[in-house]
C-alpha cells in the first residue's frame, strides 16, 4: 500500500490503538505469569503475599509433592486415554455424518438436517440425559464419558460447509462414472483432501474431552477412574481453605503452593501446544462464521 | 456395478409412482445413508431419546416403573416450581447474569477485533492475537481455581494487592453481591479474545476499495472506522447478539457450580445449577426435569423471537 504522509492525528489514533492493546494484553497475561511464578516460589513467600511476577526463593518443592501424588498420575493417564478414544469416535461420527449432508444429490438431506440442528435450540434437559446413560448400562464405565458429548452439532455443521466448499462436485461425479461407489469416493478422493479439517476437528475435540469435567462427576463412582480435570476440582475448589477460618498452618500454606503447581502441570501440555496448532484453531472458527 | 452406477445417476422419470420414485432415490443414494447411519443413531439415542424422556416432568418418576410405567401426574411439579420461593430468585440471577454479561462480554470481543484491526503490522497482529486466545484453553476447573485462589482473603494476590494499599481484606467469594461480577469479569477475560475471532473473518472480508475511496475523499482512520468498517460488519455483530439473546434463559451450570457456596448462593444459583443439585444432588428426577424443560422451552420461544425480530427489522436472521 503507498505510504501517505499521517496527520499527528492520526498518529495520535494509533497510539492509543497500541496503547489499548498492550493494555488488553497485560490483563491477559499477568494472571498466567503470577500463576507460574507463584508455583516456583516458596510457600511461606505465597502466604505473606510477597510473589509478584517473578518467583521468591525459587524452588521445585510444590512440583515435587504434585508429581509424588499418584492419583494425579492416574488420573492423568486417564485423561489421556478418554481424550484419544473419545476424539476418535467424535471424529469417525463427524467426519461420516457430515459428508452425506454435503451432497446436493443426497435424497432427503434437508430434513435430516434439520433433525441435526434441531438439537442446538432443544434438549431433554440434564436429568433424562442421566437416566438414559443409567438405562443404557454406561454409568461408571469410559463410555458415560465419551459417547453422550461424541458429536458437537457445531463441529458437524463446520465439517459440512468444509466438504461444501473444497470437494467439488464435479469430482464426485467423475469417480462415479469411474464405477467408485459413494463409500469409495469418501474413503478414496474426499478424506484425503478434507486432512485440514480433520485436524482441526480433532483439536477441537480433543481440547474440550480434555477439558471437560461434569460428564465425570456425573457418571463416574470410581475414584480410580476418574479424569484430571476432577482430581483438579478436590485440590483446587474443594479443598479451597479460604472458606474455612483461616489458620496459617503449615499445610495449609502448601496447599496453597501446590494449588498453583497444578494449574500448570494441568494446563502445561495445551499451552506447549497451542501456538504451534492456533492457526488450525482459527481457521475451524473461521469455517465456521462462514455460516453462521 | 459400474453399470448400475451409471444407470442410477439418471434422473427419475416422471410416470413412476411416488413411492417407487422414493424408493429409487434410497436405493441411489444407499450408501451415503451408511454413512450417515452412525451419526443418526446418535443424534436418535443421545438427544432425542432424553427428548422423550422429558415426559416424566409430567410423572411420579419412580425407577422400578421406568419412564413409561410411571403414573402421570399432570403439571403437578411445574405447579410446585412456580410456587417455589426460589422462582424468583432463579429468574432474577439468570437474567441479571445473561443481561450484565451482555452489557459488558457482549461488546469486549468487538471492540478487540477492531483494535487488532487497527494495526496495521503483521506481526504485532499476530503476538496479540496468539496471547488473548490463549485463556480460551485453560478448563473451566483451572479457571474457577484461579479465581479463588485471587480472590482469597489475606493470601490471595488480589487482597494482597488491596491490603499493601491500605485497603482491608476482602473476603470476595462469600459476599454475594460480588458474585456476578466475578463471575462475569472471568468470563470475558477468558472468552473475549477467542470471540473476537468471528469479527476478525469479518473484517478481513471487507472490499478494500472502500478504504482507499475513503483516504482519497480524506477521511481520517477513525471516520472510516466509524462509516465502513462498523456497518460492514453490523450483519454479523446482529447474527451473533441473536445468538446471544436467544440464551439469555441459559447460563452454562458448570462454572457456577464450581464458584457458588452456602454464601453466595443467594446470587449466584441460576436454573441450570439449580436442576443439578435438586436432580443429581437431591435425586428429585421428575421436579428437576420439570424446570430443566420449563427453561428449555423458554430459552426456545426467546431464540425464535429474536430471530423473527431481526429479521423483520435487518433481514438478518440464522435461518
Amino acid at each position: 500500500m503507498a505510504k501517505v504522509k499521517e496527520k499527528p492525528s492520526e498518529i495520535v489514533f494509533s497510539v492509543v490503538v497500541m496503547i489499548i492493546l498492550v493494555l488488553f494484553c497485560l490483563v491477559v497475561l499477568l494472571p498466567l505469569i503470577y500463576v507460574v511464578s507463584a508455583s516456583f516460589s516458596d510457600p511461606y513467600a505465597l502466604m505473606v503475599g510477597d510473589v509478584g511476577l517473578f518467583p521468591v526463593n525459587p524452588t521445585l518443592s510444590m512440583y515435587k509433592r504434585v508429581f509424588q501424588n499418584s492419583e494425579i498420575w492416574g488420573s492423568y493417564l486417564n485423561t489421556i486415554i478418554y481424550t484419544v478414544v473419545g476424539t476418535c469416535i467424535s471424529l469417525v461420527l463427524t467426519c461420516s455424518g457430515a459428508y452425506p449432508l454435503s451432497r446436493p444429490d443426497m435424497y432427503g438431506r434437508g430434513p435430516i438436517m434439520m433433525v441435526f440442528t434441531f438439537t442446538m435450540f432443544f434438549s431433554g434437559g440434564m436429568i433424562p440425559s442421566y437416566l438414559l446413560v443409567q438405562r443404557l448400562n454406561m454409568m461408571n464405565s469410559i463410555w458415560a464419558i465419551v459417547v453422550p458429548s461424541a458429536i458437537s452439532t457445531y463441529n458437524l455443521i463446520v465439517m459440512r460447509t468444509f466438504y461444501q466448499q473444497t470437494i467439488p462436485n464435479e469430482l464426485v461425479e467423475s469417480a462415479s462414472l469411474d464405477g467408485y461407489n459413494d463409500l469409495q469416493i469418501f474413503a478414496k478422493i474426499v478424506l484425503p483432501l478434507s486432512a485440514p479439517i480433520i485436524a482441526v476437528m480433532a483439536l477441537f475435540y480433543g481440547v474440550a474431552m480434555w477439558n471437560s469435567w461434569f460428564s465425570a462427576l456425573l457418571y463416574l463412582r470410581d475414584r480410580a477412574k476418574y479424569p484430571l480435570q476432577m482430581i483438579l476440582r478436590e485440590i483446587l475448589i474443594q479443598n479451597d481453605s479460604s472458606m474455612a477460618n483461616a489458620a496459617t498452618t503449615d499445610n495449609e500454606m502448601i496447599g496453597l503452593g501446590i494449588r498453583y503447581a497444578t494449574m500448570v502441570v494441568a494446563t502445561l501440555p495445551i499451552m506447549c501446544l497451542y501456538p504451534f496448532l492456533q492457526k488450525y484453531f482459527v481457521k475451524g472458527v473461521m469455517i465456521g462464521a462462514v455460516k453462521g | 456395478m459400474t453399470k448400475t452406477a451409471v444407470q442410477s445417476s439418471a434422473p427419475a422419470k416422471k410416470d413412476e409412482s411416488g413411492f417407487a420414485r422414493v424408493w429409487k432415490n434410497i436405493k441411489r443414494c444407499k450408501w451415503l445413508y451408511l454413512m450417515l447411519l452412525p451419526a443418526l443413531a446418535w443424534y436418535l439415542i443421545f438427544c432425542y431419546q432424553p427428548m422423550y424422556g422429558a415426559q416424566i416432568a409430567f410423572k411420579q418418576f419412580n425407577p422400578a416403573q421406568g419412564i413409561t410405567g410411571s403414573p402421570w401426574v399432570g403439571f403437578r411439579y411445574f405447579q410446585q416450581f412456580f410456587r417455589s420461593p426460589y422462582l424468583g430468585r432463579l429468574i432474577r440471577n439468570t437474567l441479571g447474569i445473561s443481561l450484565y454479561d451482555i452489557i459488558v462480554g457482549f461488546p469486549a470481543p468487538i471492540l478487540l477485533a477492531l483494535l487488532i484491526n487497527e494495526v496495521q503490522q503483521k506481526y504485532v497482529q499476530k503476538v496479540v492475537q496468539t496471547v488473548v486466545y490463549l485463556p480460551h484453553f485453560i478448563s473451566t476447573v483451572v479457571m474457577a481455581g484461579m479465581v479463588l485462589a485471587f480472590l482469597a482473603p489475606n493470601t490471595g494476590i488480589v487482597n494482597s494487592l488491596i491490603m499493601s494499599l491500605g485497603g482491608e481484606s476482602i473476603h470476595f467469594m462469600a459476599k454475594p453481591e460480588y458474585f456476578k461480577t466475578v463471575f462475569v469479569l472471568s468470563g470475558v477475560w477468558q472468552g473475549a479474545g477467542w470471540g473476537s475471532i468471528i469479527y476478525l473473518a469479518a473484517l478481513t472480508s471487507i472490499d478494500p476499495s472502500l478504504y482507499e475511496a475513503a483516504i482519497v475523499d480524506g477521511a481520517t482512520k477513525f471516520q472510516r472506522l466509524i462509516r465502513i468498517t462498523l456497518p460492514c460488519i453490523a450483519p454479523t455483530i446482529m447474527i451473533m447478539l441473536i445468538l446471544r439473546m436467544g440464551s439469555i434463559f441459559s447460563v452454562g451450570y458448570e462454572k457456577i457450580i464450581l464458584l457458588y457456596n452456602d454464601a453466595t448462593m443467594e446470587t449466584a444459583d441460576v436454573i441450570s445449577s439449580y436442576v443439578y443439585r435438586r436432580g443429581i444432588q437431591g435425586g428429585e428426577f421428575s421436579f428437576s426435569t420439570a424446570v430443566g424443560l420449563f427453561n428449555s422451552l423458554i430459552n426456545f420461544i426467546v431464540i425464535i423471537t429474536f430471530n423473527k425480530i431481526s429479521r423483520k427489522f435487518s433481514e438478518v436472521s440464522l435461518w
